[in-house]
C-alpha cells in the first residue's frame, strides 16, 4: 500500500447494552479491537456471519451507533484525523460528506414522504458540496450511470413508485452525489432476488471505479464481495479471523474459518433416478387466492418420487411458496388434483383424513415463528407421536430421545425453550418434529434461507442424512440455486406461476436453457474472481448478437 | 419473582391493601357503614381519624365501605368484560370470515357512541341496582377487550406454528388453550389491570353524577357527591375518595406496566 | 379516472353517515326495547294504571317500534328533536343555547390542551429516558388514575378555596363580557385540560418515538442534518397524520370529559342538560342529547380517518 490511507482504524472496541427479559441491562463488548487501513479509491470487504459485527464496524468509521451500540475504544481515523475525538459536530460535517451510507432496506431507508431527489441531494446541498442546480445535474448523471429508466425524471417519483432495485440503485445515488471519499456499502445487494442482484451489483462496481471512490463493503456472501472488493476482512464474533488481498482470501484462505466460508454448499450429491411410483403427483394444478383475479398457480404439473428431493426454485412472486399451501391443502386449487401415495387428496385441509395429515408434513422458513415460544422442545417434538400415535409416558420420552441424536441435539435440550436455542438448533429442531409423525413427504420452504451458509450447510447435510435413513421424500421450496445443486434429484423451475422447466437435475441445470433458466443460473455469483466480469460481457454480447 | 422492580412493589403492596381492606372491611371499620355518630364534617380526631361526613357518619367507616362497593363492582364488571371480549374475540380471530366481520363491525358500531354518553342513554330507562351498574359496565367495557384479544389473537393464529398446528390436525380448542391463549395472555393481563382502572373511574363517575350506586349504600364516587359542598367551606371531605381512587389507580397502574414490559422483552427475546 | 383519494374518502364519508344512522338506531333501542318500562318508570310505583295507560298513549309507546323509531328520525332530521316530557318545552330550543356553551368551553380546553401536549410531547421524545420523560410520564400516570370530577375538586379546593382566584362554579350567560366568561370557566378549562393533556401527550410521544425509529431517520442522521432539521424535515410530515390522530381521539375523549365537568361546575351546557335528565328519566332529551354526542364523536374519528388518508404519500401519489 503505497498511498496514505484514507481511513485507518486501530484497536477499535464497540459495546452494547442489552436487556435480557427480566434482568437488569448489561453492557457488553461486540467487537473486540479491529485494525484496518483503506487507501483512496480501494474497496475493502467485511465479511462475516450474523454477531460477526461487520455492519457494526462500518457504522463506527462514520462515528455512528446505532440503538444502544457505542465505541468504546480505539481510533478511527478519516483522512488522516481521529474522527472520535471532536465531538458531534465535527462527526456531523463528517457524515454525508466525506463518508457516506448505503442500507440493506432502501425501501425502508428512503422518507416515504419526499421526492427522491430532494432525498438524494439533500445531504450534497446541506453541506455546500454544490448548488442545489449542480447537485440535481450530479443526481441525474448517476441515475444514467446506474442504469435507471428516464434519469431525467426518476427523480421526481416517490420511494413506493419505484422498484426495489431500482431503490437500491437510487441509496447508491444518493450516497454517491456528494462525491464522497469513503461509501460504507452495508448488505446492499442482499434483500433483492438474484437476477435483480446482479445487475445492482454490476451498476455499484461500475459507479465505485469510475467515480474513484473508496468503499467498505459489508456483506455475509463471500462470493458477492469476491466480485467488488481489493481486500477482504472476515470477521467473527467481533473479532478478525484473516485479513488479505481478495485473491489470497478465495484461492488460498489460511484460516480454517475462511476456508470453510469458501467451501460452503459444495456438498455433493448425486442423481437418484426416478423409480417406480411418485409418492407425490401434482396434476393441471391452477390456482388464485380468494378475493383476486390473477391465477398465481397456472396448470402445474410435477412428480416426487419415494425418498427423493423434487426442488422447486424461483424468485419471489414465483408461485413456489404457493404451491406448498396448496399440496397442504391451505389453499383448494381452482383445477386440478393432486395424488399423494396413490391416492388423491380432498383440495381442503379440513376434510383430509388424518394419515394425510401424518404423511405428509412441513418444515417453515422461520424456525423462531413455526414454534410455540411458550413450548419446550420435549413438548414441541412430543405432541405429533402423542397425537398421531397415542405415545405416553416413557415411551414418548424415549422416542423423543431418539429424534434429538437424530438430529444430533442431545436429549439435554428437552426442556429448553426455542428462546434458548440458536438458529440452526431450532430449525433442527422442526426437522425432528415433521420426522416424529413418520411422514413419506416433507414440504421444506426455504427452511435454509433465515441461516449463515455453514449452519445451512449443516442443515442440508442433516435433511441428507435423513433421507437416507428414513427415506423421506423431500419438496425442497429456495430461491437459492446452490442448495438445489447440493440436495436436489429432480427440479423444477417456476416463474410467473408456471414451471418453466422440468426434469432431472442434470438434465435442468445443462444446456440448452430457456431464457429465464439461463438467466437465473447465470445470475448465481460464484466463487471466482472476475465472474461479474464475464457474466456482464457475456450478456453484453448476447445482445448484441440479437 | 426476585426480579421485581421497586415501583411494581410499591405497586402490588398497596393493591393488596386495598383490597384486604374491601374483603375485611367489617372487621376493620370502627363503625357501621350507614351510623350517624357525630356531627355533620367533624375535624378528625382521635375518635374520628378522618372526621364525619355531611350528615355526621364516621367518614373512615364509610371511605373503607365505599371501597369495599366500588372495588366490587369494578372487580365483577372487569371480570364480565374479560370474559365476555376475549371469548368473543378470540372467537372472532379463529374463526375468520363473517363471523369476524359481523362481530368486528358490531363492536365498531358501540364503540362509535362514548361509553359513559351510553351508559346514561341506557340508565335513563333501567333501574340503578348494582347488578345492572355491572352488566351495563362489564358488556360495554368488553368492546375493547374484544378488540384487544381479537388483534392479539389474529397475530398469533398468522404464526407458523399455529399453521403446523392446524396442518397436523388439531381441534380449535387445542389451538386456542395450548397454542394460542398462552401467548396471549400477558399483554391480556396488563390490560385487565387498565380496565380495572376504568371500570374504578367509571363506577365513581355514575356514582358522582347520581346514577350509579344508590345512598345510603357508600361508594367512592357516591361519598364526593354527598360531601361536596363541604368543599366551599374547606373541608376536605369529598377529596379522601379523590386520594383512595388516586392510589389504587396507580398502584395498578405500576403492576400493568410491568406485566407489559415484561412481556415486550421476551417478545424481544424471541427476535 | 377519478383520483383513489376521491375515492377512499367519499368511502370514509358514506360509512360516517352509516355509522351515525347504526347509532342512531342503537340509542333509540337502548330507551325503547330495553325490558325497562319508560311509563312506569317517569310516573314511580305508585302510579295508577289508567295514568300508565294516559302517558303511554301520550308518549307513542303503543305504536310498534320501529314506527316510533322512524317518526323520531324523521323528526331529527327536520330538526325537531321533540319536546321534554318533565317540562314540554321544545328540546331543540333548550339545546341551542347549551351547545353553545358546551363547545365553547370545549374550545377554549382544546386551544389550551392540544399544542400544549404536542409540546410536552416533543419534550419527552427529545429527552427519552432522561428526566423530564421520566416527570411526564409520571404526571401522566396521575392525571389517568383520577376521575375528572375528582380533579374537578381538588383544583376547586387547591385553587378556588384555598389561594382564592377564579371562581368554583362556572354560571356564564350571554350579557357576559369574553373576559368575564373566559373568568368563569377557567378551572373547568384547567380541568378539562389536564383530563385530556395526559393522553394526549403520551399518544404523542409514542407516535413521534415510532417515527423516530424508522430507517429512514437513521439515513437522514447519516447524512450528518441536525437533530432539528431532521425532525423538522423528515419526521415531522410523517408524523402529522398520527399526531392528527391522536389530537382528534382526544378531542372525542374531551367531549366525554365536558359531561362530567358541567356538572361539577354546574355550567349550563349539554352534558348537565342530559344527566339532569337521565335522572328525570325524560327519554326524549336523553335520545337528543345521545344522538348529537354521537355525532360529535363519530364526526371527529371521521376526520382523523381522513387526515390519514390525506396525509399518505403512497394514497396520494399512486403509482
Amino acid at each position: 500500500m503505497t498511498d496514505a490511507p484514507l481511513v485507518k482504524v486501530r484497536n477499535l472496541k464497540i459495546g452494547a447494552t442489552v436487556y435480557p427479559p427480566g434482568e437488569r441491562p448489561q453492557e457488553i463488548e461486540i467487537v473486540h479491537g479491529v485494525d484496518f487501513d483503506l487507501a483512496p479509491g480501494k474497496v475493502l470487504g467485511l465479511i462475516g456471519e450474523s454477531g460477526a459485527g461487520k455492519s457494526t464496524i462500518g457504522l463506527a468509521a462514520m462515528g455512528y451507533g446505532r440503538g444502544g451500540v457505542e465505541i468504546t475504544g480505539g481510533e478511527v481515523f478519516v483522512n488522516g484525523r481521529d474522527i472520535l475525538k471532536g465531538g458531534l459536530r465535527r462527526l456531523r460535517a463528517l457524515r454525508g460528506a466525506e463518508v457516506t451510507y448505503v442500507a440493506q432496506s432502501a425501501a425502508a431507508s428512503f422518507n416515504p414522504a419526499k421526492r427522491l431527489m430532494e432525498q438524494i441531494t439533500e445531504a450534497t446541498i446541506h453541506h455546500k458540496r454544490a448548488t442545489r442546480a449542480e447537485a440535481e445535474a450530479r443526481a441525474i448523471a448517476l441515475f444514467e450511470k446506474l442504469g435507471l429508466p428516464d434519469p431525467q425524471n426518476f427523480g421526481q417519483r416517490y420511494p413506493h413508485q419505484v422498484s426495489g432495485g431500482q431503490l437500491q440503485r437510487a441509496m447508491t445515488a444518493l450516497a454517491l452525489c456528494p462525491q464522497p471519499d469513503l461509501v460504507v456499502f452495508d448488505e446492499p445487494t442482499t434483500a433483492l432476488d438474484v437476477t435483480t442482484q446482479i445487475d445492482v451489483l454490476a451498476a455499484i462496481k461500475d459507479a465505485i471505479r469510475d467515480t474513484g471512490v473508496a468503499a467498505l463493503y459489508i456483506t455475509h456472501d463471500l462470493a458477492v464481495v469476491a466480485q467488488v472488493s481489493d481486500d477482504i476482512m472476515v470477521l467473527q464474533q467481533g473479532r478478525m479471523v484473516e485479513y488479505g488481498h481478495t485473491d489470497q482470501i478465495i484461492n488460498a484462505p489460511r484460516e480454517a474459518y475462511t476456508k470453510a466460508l469458501v467451501s460452503v454448499r459444495s456438498i455433493e450429491h448425486a442423481e437418484k433416478a426416478p423409480t417406480q411410483e411418485p409418492v407425490l403427483s401434482v396434476q393441471n394444478i391452477t390456482a388464485r387466492y380468494r378475493g383476486t383475479d390473477k391465477d398465481v398457480l397456472q396448470n402445474i404439473n410435477v412428480d416426487l418420487h419415494p425418498g427423493q428431493t423434487l426442488a422447486v426454485v424461483g424468485e419471489s412472486g414465483s408461485g413456489k411458496s404457493t404451491l406448498a399451501r396448496v399440496i397442504t391443502g391451505l389453499l383448494p386449487p381452482s383445477e386440478g388434483q393432486i395424488t399423494f401415495d396413490g391416492r388423491v387428496l380432498t383440495p381442503t385441509l379440513a376434510a383430509r383424513p388424518l394419515e394425510d395429515l401424518r404423511e405428509l408434513q412441513m418444515i417453515y422458513q422461520m424456525a423462531d415463528t413455526a414454534m410455540n415460544p411458550r413450548q419446550t422442545v420435549g413438548t414441541i417434538i412430543g405432541r405429533p407421536l402423542e397425537f398421531y400415535f397415542g405415545l405416553k409416558g416413557a415411551e414418548k420420552q424415549k422416542r423423543i430421545k431418539e429424534l434429538l441424536d437424530e438430529i444430533e441435539m442431545g436429549d439435554g435440550f428437552v426442556d429448553r425453550y426455542p428462546a434458548e436455542l440458536s438458529g440452526g438448533q431450532k430449525q433442527r429442531v422442526c426437522i425432528a418434529r415433521a420426522l416424529a409423525a413418520k411422514p413419506k413427504l416433507i414440504i421444506c420452504d426455504e427452511v435454509t434461507s433465515a441461516l449463515d451458509p455453514l449452519v445451512a450447510d449443516g442443515i442440508l447435510k442433516l435433511l441428507l442424512d435423513l433421507q437416507k435413513i428414513e427415506n423421506v421424500a423431500y419438496l425442497f421450496i429456495t430461491h437459492d440455486l446452490a442448495t438445489v445443486r447440493a440436495i436436489s434429484d429432480s427440479i423444477a423451475v417456476m416463474y410467473q406461476g408456471q414451471v418453466v422447466r422440468y426434469g432431472g437435475k442434470s438434465q435442468v441445470l445443462s444446456p440448452p436453457f430457456d431464457d429465464y433458466t439461463d438467466l437465473l443460473l447465470s445470475s448465481v455469483p460464484e466463487m471466482k474472481l472476475g465472474w461479474l466480469e464475464n457474466v456482464i460481457a457475456h450478456r453484453k454480447m448476447e445482445s448484441a448478437g440479437h | 419473582m426476585k426480579n421485581i422492580p421497586i415501583s411494581a412493589m410499591i405497586g402490588l403492596a398497596f393493591t393488596a391493601v386495598y383490597f384486604l381492606m374491601a374483603i375485611f372491611a367489617p372487621l376493620i371499620a370502627p363503625y357501621g357503614m350507614a351510623e350517624v355518630v357525630g356531627d355533620v364534617w367533624e375535624p378528625s380526631s382521635s375518635q374520628f381519624l378522618l372526621g364525619t361526613d355531611s350528615i355526621g357518619r364516621d367518614l373512615l367507616s364509610r371511605m373503607i365501605y365505599g371501597g369495599r362497593t366500588t372495588i366490587f363492582i369494578a372487580t365483577m364488571a372487569t371480570v364480565l368484560s374479560f370474559v365476555t371480549g376475549s371469548v368473543l374475540g378470540f372467537f372472532a380471530a379463529v374463526s375468520g370470515g363473517w363471523i369476524d366481520q359481523a362481530l368486528s363491525r358490531f363492536v365498531d358500531l358501540i364503540m362509535s357512541i362514548p361509553s359513559l354518553i351510553f351508559a346514561l342513554v341506557v340508565l335513563s330507562v333501567m333501574p340503578t341496582t348494582v347488578t345492572m351498574l355491572i352488566l351495563l359496565m362489564g358488556l360495554l367495557d368488553s368492546t375493547r377487550v374484544y378488540r384487544l384479544a381479537r388483534a392479539v389473537a389474529v397475530d398469533i393464529t398468522v404464526m407458523d406454528y399455529v399453521e403446523a398446528a392446524r396442518l397436523r390436525g388439531e381441534k380449535i380448542g387445542w389451538i386456542i388453550f395450548r397454542e394460542t391463549l398462552p401467548n396471549a395472555l400477558s399483554p391480556l393481563v396488563a390490560e385487565m389491570g387498565l380496565r380495572f382502572i376504568f371500570m374504578v373511574l367509571f363506577v365513581s363517575t355514575l356514582s358522582f353524577l347520581g346514577l350509579g350506586v344508590q345512598p345510603p349504600q357508600a361508594d367512592w364516587g357516591g361519598i364526593v357527591k354527598e360531601n361536596k359542598e363541604g368543599i366551599n367551606y374547606g373541608i376536605q371531605a369529598a377529596l379522601y375518595p379523590a386520594y383512595a381512587i388516586a392510589t389504587l389507580c396507580i398502584s395498578i397502574n405500576l403492576v400493568a406496566d410491568w406485566i407489559l414490559n415484561r412481556t415486550t422483552s421476551l417478545k424481544g427475546g424471541r427476535g | 379516472m377519478v383520483h383513489p383519494i376521491v375515492k377512499l374518502v367519499t368511502q370514509r364519508l358514506a360509512l360516517g353517515l352509516l355509522l351515525l344512522f347504526a347509532a342512531s338506531i342503537l340509542i333509540f333501542a337502548g330507551t325503547t326495547i330495553l325490558p325497562g318500562d319508560v311509563a312506569q318508570q317517569i310516573l314511580g310505583q305508585s302510579a295508577t294504571p289508567e295514568s300508565l295507560a294516559n302517558l303511554r298513549e301520550e308518549l307513542g309507546l303503543n305504536d310498534p317500534p320501529l314506527t316510533r323509531y322512524f317518526n323520531w328520525l324523521g323528526g331529527v332530521l327536520q330538526g325537531d328533536l321533540g319536546t321534554a316530557l318533565t317540562n314540554g318545552r321544545d328540546i331543540a330550543d333548550s339545546l341551542a343555547a347549551r351547545l353553545k356553551n358546551t363547545m365553547f368551553l370545549a374550545f377554549w380546553a382544546a386551544v389550551i390542551a392540544v399544542p400544549l401536549a404536542i409540546l410536552l410531547g416533543l419534550l419527552a421524545v427529545r429527552f427519552k429516558d432522561r428526566w423530564p420523560d421520566k416527570l411526564i410520564s409520571g404526571v401522566t400516570l396521575a392525571t389517568i388514575s383520577i376521575p375528572e370530577f375528582m380533579i374537578g375538586y381538588v383544583l376547586i379546593y387547591w385553587v378556588a378555596i384555598r389561594m382564592g382566584v377564579f371562581s368554583s362554579v362556572a354560571i356564564v350567560n350571554d350579557s357576559m363580557s369574553l373576559g368575564a366568561k373566559l373568568n368563569a370557566i377557567a378551572i373547568p378549562v384547567m380541568v378539562l385540560t389536564l383530563v385530556v393533556l395526559a393522553h394526549m401527550m403520551r399518544m404523542t410521544r409514542a407516535a413521534i418515538l415510532n417515527v423516530m425509529q424508522s430507517a429512514y431517520i437513521e439515513t437522514a442522521e447519516l447524512k450528518g442534518l441536525r437533530a432539528l432539521t431532521v425532525i423538522r424535515k423528515h419526521a415531522f410530515p410523517n408524523a402529522i397524520a398520527p399526531i392528527v390522530n391522536v389530537v382528534m381521539l382526544n378531542l372525542a375523549y374531551l367531549v366525554v370529559g365536558v359531561v362530567v365537568v358541567e356538572v361539577v361546575f354546574a355550567y349550563p351546557g349539554m352534558g348537565q342538560y342530559l344527566v339532569d335528565h337521565v335522572s328525570k328519566r325524560d327519554v326524549p332529551v336523553v335520545q337528543a342529547c345521545g344522538l348529537i354526542f354521537a355525532a360529535v364523536y363519530i364526526g371527529l374519528n371521521l376526520v382523523a380517518d381522513i387526515v390519514s388518508i390525506l396525509a399518505n404519500p403512497r394514497l396520494r401519489h399512486p403509482k
